[in-house]
């Protein structure tokens, strides 16, 4: 069967007709041009298709588009800074070396975002335990806890600056 | 694009009377929670669903609900990410909190429902696959095949239930509240499951999984699994257990999932214990889980090293709930 899903997506309201069998992460790959949504897995394994649904991260490999009905999701796509720039996660994942072949870096980038608007300084313990269902060949995972750390030190000084400023 | 999914239907009742008229009406339809179960084994090809029922929009399906004498009922729609920071499971009933907190990934629990993962479907290294990788090997008795390549010799499938959650609501006492086509019934959660890994759930047809009910419970629970990385994995072992104050000492329950095809209560340690736990006691536990579970090659880790895994952690619970017991006196 076909529906017609409606959702907000990265901020836009959107209205596709999709069929019930069709999952999330190729809802967001080939309809919406999301490709920041990697499948590295055969499906839940690897945390590299995390999408933001209703603000908690989800696997969109083994979501339906069809549950979405309604819900706010949000990709990397609408999580980078105004205009494309990079938004200070992914500015530090550039920068303290959080990202090397990058595939698993948006999902990455996806559940560290949900843990920062949750806890402002989380210790590594937190970030750690945010991260544990996103794995990733490359780094050996330090430098990404670094990141996050990085990004975290630094949107809290800028939150200061503007309470002060 | 991922290779598409079968194509099917998808209903979403929003009223238990809906339920009942489109179980009825599609018999064949699957039931769907949070489909962090089902969508993987649908991708490999190994369910058949030409529909699913999305049970996401049950009303009073994800709530906790305190009852008289301290019981508590959890509705099978709660999330297990939301059973995890639970406050009326931080006390006694922690194990079950735990539990919730060691399934999968944090991605896999905001999905994850209570039901879905009593209900979850078994485990094993020959079912777990692709379908070039099942049709290459030969397909097995729980699906399309006729011999289990576990156990070649044996009549049943052995691929094992490795619900974390089963563990510590068992051990716990836990009841299901089943509704279906001639009414609601009440079921102890030990008895939804068979002893067969092709066949699993004693759920009648067009039965479903409305709540878990918890009677009221004053001791102390925990729940710990074994597995080979700290997230994500299924457990290779895992226990939970809990200790009540009976008149003349305590009872200390015990529940292994991971091992069977259906999680084991331990029998024969239910006598009155004296804190703290003699040696002789705690042998006495580890040598009733050895004896009880029989886990089969039907993962990567050796059905020994699964078996000595679940005693020792029956043994290191028993131990650290006696201390606390013992301690809070
Ligand atoms: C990478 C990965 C790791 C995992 N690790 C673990 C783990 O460590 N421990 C663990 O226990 N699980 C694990 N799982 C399995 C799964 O995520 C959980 O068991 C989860 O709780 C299933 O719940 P769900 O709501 O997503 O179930 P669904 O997938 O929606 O359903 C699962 C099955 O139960 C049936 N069902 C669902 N709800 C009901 C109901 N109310 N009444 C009757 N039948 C129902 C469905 O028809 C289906 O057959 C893992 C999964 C993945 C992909
Ligand atoms: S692609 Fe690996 S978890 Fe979704
Ligand atoms: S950077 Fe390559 S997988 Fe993580």
């Amino acid at each position: 069967m076909t529906r017609i899903l409606r959702l907000t997506l990265n901020g836009r309201a959107r209205a596709d007709a999709v069929a019930d069998n069709l999952l999330l992460i190729d809802y967001l790959r080939d309809a919406a041009r999301l490709t920041s949504v990697k499948q590295g897995c055969d499906g839940g394994e690897c945390g590299a298709c995390l999408v933001l649904v209703d603000g908690s991260p989800r696997p969109a490999c083994i979501t339906l588009a069809a549950q979405c009905e309604g819900a706010k999701v949000e990709t990397l796509e609408g999580l980078s800074g105004p205009g494309g720039a990079l938004s200070p996660l992914q500015r530090a994942f550039h920068e303290r070396l959080g990202a090397q072949c990058g595939f698993c870096t948006p999902g990455m980038v996806v559940s560290a975002t949900a843990l920062l608007r949750k806890t402002k300084r989380p210790d590594e313990g937190a970030i750690r335990a945010a991260l544990e269902g996103n794995l990733c060949r490359c780094t050996g995972y330090v430098k990404i806890i670094d990141a996050v750390q990085t990004a975290a030190a630094e949107m809290a000084a800028d939150q200061t600056a503007e309470a002060a400023g | 694009m991922t290779e598409a999914l079968a194509d099917f239907t998808l209903h979403r009742p929003e009223s238990l009377e809906s339920l009942a008229i489109l179980r009825r009406a599609v018999p064949e339809a699957r039931l769907i929670a949070g489909g962090t179960d089902l969508l993987p084994n649908l991708r490999r090809g190994l369910v058949d669903a030409p529909a699913l029922i999305d049970l996401t929009a049950l009303p009073d399906f994800a709530e906790i609900e305190p009852l008289a004498q301290g019981a508590l009922r959890l509705g099978a729609g709660l999330r297990l990410a939301d059973l995890a920071r639970a406050p009326e499971l931080a006390g006694p009933r922690q194990a079950v909190a735990e539990a919730a907190r060691g399934v999968a990934g944090p991605a896999h629990r905001n999905a994850a429902t209570l039901g879905g993962n009593l209900c979850q479907d078994t485990r094993c290294l020959y079912y777990n696959q692709s379908d070039w990788w099942r049709a290459a090997n030969g397909y097995c008795l729980k699906y399309r095949g006729d011999t289990c390549h576990v156990a070649p010799q044996g009549k049943r499938c052995r691929a094992a239930f490795a619900s974390d959650l089963a563990a510590p609501l068992i051990a716990l006492g836990a009841e299901v509240a089943l509704a279906g086509p001639v009414g609601e019934r009440r079921l102890p959660l030990a008895d939804l499951y068979r002893d067969d890994g092709a066949d699993h759930l004693a759920l009648a047809p067009g039965e479903v999984l409305i709540a878990v009910h918890l009677p009221p419970f004053a001791g102390l629970s925990a729940y710990e699994k074994a597995r080979q990385r700290r997230a994500i994995d299924f457990p290779i072992a895992g226990v939970g257990a809990a200790l009540a104050r009976v008149t003349g000492g305590w009872r200390l329950s015990l529940a292994v999932t991971g091992t069977d095809s259906r999680p084991v209560a331990i029998a024969g340690i239910d006598d009155a214990l004296d804190l703290p736990l003699s040696d002789d006691m705690l042998a006495r536990i580890d040598k009733a889980v050895q004896k009880q579970v029989t886990p089969m090659r039907s993962t990567m880790i050796s059905s020994h090293y699964r078996r000595l895994a679940a005693s020792a952690l029956a043994r290191r619970l028993a131990q650290r709930l006696a201390e606390q017991a013992r301690d809070a006196r």
